[in-house]
């Protein structure tokens, strides 16, 4: 099997600095977390009402789609449907030139991320100015984003200087005092937020009753690209959509505390439609499926698509604490992205993901709403494992089927025992495997000591104490 | 095909494994279930109430102070002065008695152009509901509010919250929202001035929105 994770992830481990960056970050924002959930006393209630309100929305997704749908128009939107990221990507494009415009402020978005928006829109001449602070320094460092909520995660402030003197005009003087930093942003949007003719966001939730599109932020930029534009184009996948008003008072307990580590974060944008005299005067909404109906498809692993992007499990997760969110090669890294991104490329990217876990079980113990993370990573293996070329081969099929043979019986499972302890003897060392071991087994003995089997077995001690 | 009758029908045979008649929408019945059971009302008094609220806005370092109705006037300039502001926008609606003297009102009619907008001193609104536990206010673009442009492009954002304005929690704020969000009106949720941690984590206040908030509380 070839570990495409642990090739890239090779990489990441090695650069220390990086590694420093990122334990210092999931460390802050973990323990913080602990504390804003801590003095929620219904935090175990509202978890529950979060996963049936999204576990009901997708076994209903095609009624609450049409019923979005009807929504928005009535209030004056347009809706657009998207199958695949080139058909998003083409929409886009056409409304931003049918605006008569060259430039678009954007809003950061996972979904836009996902289908590469900003390329393909500089393709067709278009600039796409991100807007959120870390978004821009990803955009501005032609870098790639690390992690769902602070992109820029993998960034100190050293780094982030020296991109703003160099990148943006006026700078030059700039120290690395936070604040200072985030001045010299302010300055340099506010002209583009003002002039914008079109602002691009995505969506955290739709509301099908009522055709309201939500989104939450800290900055302001959110609010300046949705309410300044005489064009708004929101693209969102098909899974953001929530049946009633009444369920984003759930969510939005439920995402600041998750997320940010806050009771709420600073902005959260309401919209529906257009209104007169206030906002935008056109509204597009764009539904992408972008390989999300694939993801429905499979009942065990449909479960991924209830994920409201808090990025909590990134937090705590030991493999991407060491990683990094690059070497997971996808938009969403982490142990969501290990169980999103095969299913929404259909098994073509990110097969090794599911590997990439420990199964400790820390990412289903803090989602917020209840994903069995390392259910359906299990699940994803054993699929990628029967379903994928390359995966499962002769060898490794071979020794689970003799192992599954050995424990089908006590008397089986005894003679491999005995077997094993024999196998073991002429490799053991004060207890201890740690020479290399032959073959592909060697790849176990090159990262790990393994304590040898004990000279009585439990089944052994118990039988003569009888 | 088109894309829409596409998609619909990839998400109809994904689901094959669900009941055609199985309800569309979860139905939040409390009383039968109490795994999913959240609170939805709160127990404090209106004093207890006005006293949350003001400590949960305090720690995102916006200011609050607490005035009577009377001497609205009075607590609006003394917040002007706190921020050397002497230009206000303000909605069409707004009621008299907050227009303090010394300072100088501009009605938002016929709507500023974004540059004029920007170029206040700050902008003074009433709001729709606020949230004691969260330190939230929500305008919903109704009485006293104005359009969204209004509260976001002067640095200074003054809001005058009535003390019967504060529910607790979440889900009573979004039940007096429910009518505004039904007739289509933006909602705005506000929980302190603009805000970023993306640089190492470290909270800087201000970065696109108003960069300060003050809170009068009218009782």
């Amino acid at each position: 099997m070839r570990n495409e994770f642990a090739e890239a992830a090779r990489h990441e481990v090695a650069n220390s600095q990086l590694r420093a960056n990122i334990r210092n970050a999931t460390h802050t924002i973990r323990a913080k977390r602990e504390e804003a959930v801590a003095e929620v006393p219904d935090w175990e209630q509202l978890r529950e009402a979060g996963r049936r309100i999204k576990e009901r929305t997708m076994r209903n997704l095609d009624r609450h789609l049409e019923q979005l749908e009807r929504s928005v128009t009535a209030a004056g939107g347009v809706v657009h449907w998207a199958t695949e990221a080139a058909d998003a990507n083409r929409i886009v494009g056409d409304l931003i030139v049918g605006a008569g415009a060259r430039e678009a402020v954007k809003v950061k978005s996972l979904a836009t991320d996902e289908i590469g928006l900003n390329r393909a829109l500089a393709a067709r001449g278009i600039e796409a100015r991100e807007t959120d602070l870390a978004e821009l320094i990803v955009q501005l460092g032609e870098d790639r984003p690390s992690h769902i909520l602070v992109p820029a995660i993998h960034r100190n402030r050293g780094e982030i200087r020296e991109l703003f003197r160099r990148t943006l005009p006026g700078n030059e003087q700039l120290t690395d005092d936070p604040a200072e930093l985030a001045e010299a942003a302010r300055r340099f949007l506010r002209e583009k937020f003002l002039s914008a003719k079109v602002g691009v966001s995505g969506a955290n939730f739709a509301v099908a009753e009522t055709g309201t599109i939500c989104i939450l932020e800290s900055e302001g930029n959110g609010r300046m690209c949705t309410t300044l534009p005489e064009v708004l184009i929101t693209v969102m996948g098909i899974e953001k959509v929530l049946p009633r008003f009444a369920d984003l008072e759930v969510m939005l307990q439920l995402l600041p505390r998750s997320s940010t580590a806050e009771r709420m974060n600073p902005y959260t944008s309401l919209w529906t439609g257009v209104t007169p005299e206030d906002g935008p005067r056109e509204f597009h909404l764009v539904l992408l499926d972008g390989g999300r109906t694939k993801v429905l498809g499979d009942a065990d692993g449909r479960a991924a698509l209830h994920c409201i992007r808090c990025s909590a499990c990134l937090n705590v997760c030991p493999v991407y604490e060491r990683t990094g969110g690059h070497a997971y090669e996808s938009t969403y890294p982490g142990p969501i992205g290990a169980i999103l991104t095969p299913q929404l490329t259909g098994f073509t990217q990110g097969n090794s993901l599911p590997w990439a876990s420990s199964l400790c079980g820390a990412c289903y113990e803090v989602c917020p709403v209840k994903i069995d993370i390392p259910s359906i990573l299990i699940h994803l293996r054993s699929r990628i494992n029967r379903e994928v070329d390359g995966y499962g081969g002769g060898g490794e099929r071979l020794a689970m089927g003799l192992l599954a043979r050995a424990f089908a019986r006590p008397g089986r499972y005894e003679r491999a025992q005995r077997f094993g302890r024999w196998l073991s003897r002429p490799l053991t060392r004060e207890g201890w495997i740690s020479r290399r071991l032959p073959g592909a087994l060697g790849r176990w003995t090159d990262v790990r000591d393994l304590p040898a089997p004990s000279a009585e077995t439990f089944r052994e001690w118990w039988a003569q104490r009888r | 095909m088109s894309s829409r009758e596409l998609i619909l029908g990839r998400v109809r045979a994904a689901l094959a494994d669900v009941a055609d008649d199985e309800p569309a929408s979860w139905i939040y019945d409390r009383d039968a279930d109490e795994h999913s059971r959240y609170a939805r009302a709160g127990s404090r008094d209106p004093e207890a109430l006005a006293a949350l609220f003001a400590d949960r806005c305090g720690e995102y370092r916006a200011t609050v102070t607490r005035a009577e109705r009377a001497g609205l006037g009075p607590a609006i300039a003394a917040a002007c002065a706190r921020h050397g502001a002497s230009s206000l926008v303000v909605p069409t609606d707004l009621p008299e008695a907050w227009r303090a003297p010394g300072v100088e009102w501009r009605e938002d009619h016929p709507s500023l152009d974004v540059h004029a907008l920007s170029g206040f001193d700050g902008a003074l609104t009433g709001c729709a509901v606020a949230i004691a536990l969260t330190g939230t206010i929500v305008l919903d673009a109704g009485e006293a509010q104005g359009r969204r442009a209004l509260t976001l492009l002067p640095d200074l954002h003054i809001c005058v919250i009535g003390e019967e304005q504060i529910v607790e929690g979440v889900p009573e704020a979004f039940e007096r929202l429910a009518p505004a969000a039904r007739s289509g009106r933006p909602l705005t949720f506000i929980s302190g001035p603009s805000a970023t941690s993306d640089i190492e984590l470290k909270r800087v206040e201000g970065v696109h929105g108003p960069r300060r908030l003050e809170i009068v509380i009218a009782g």
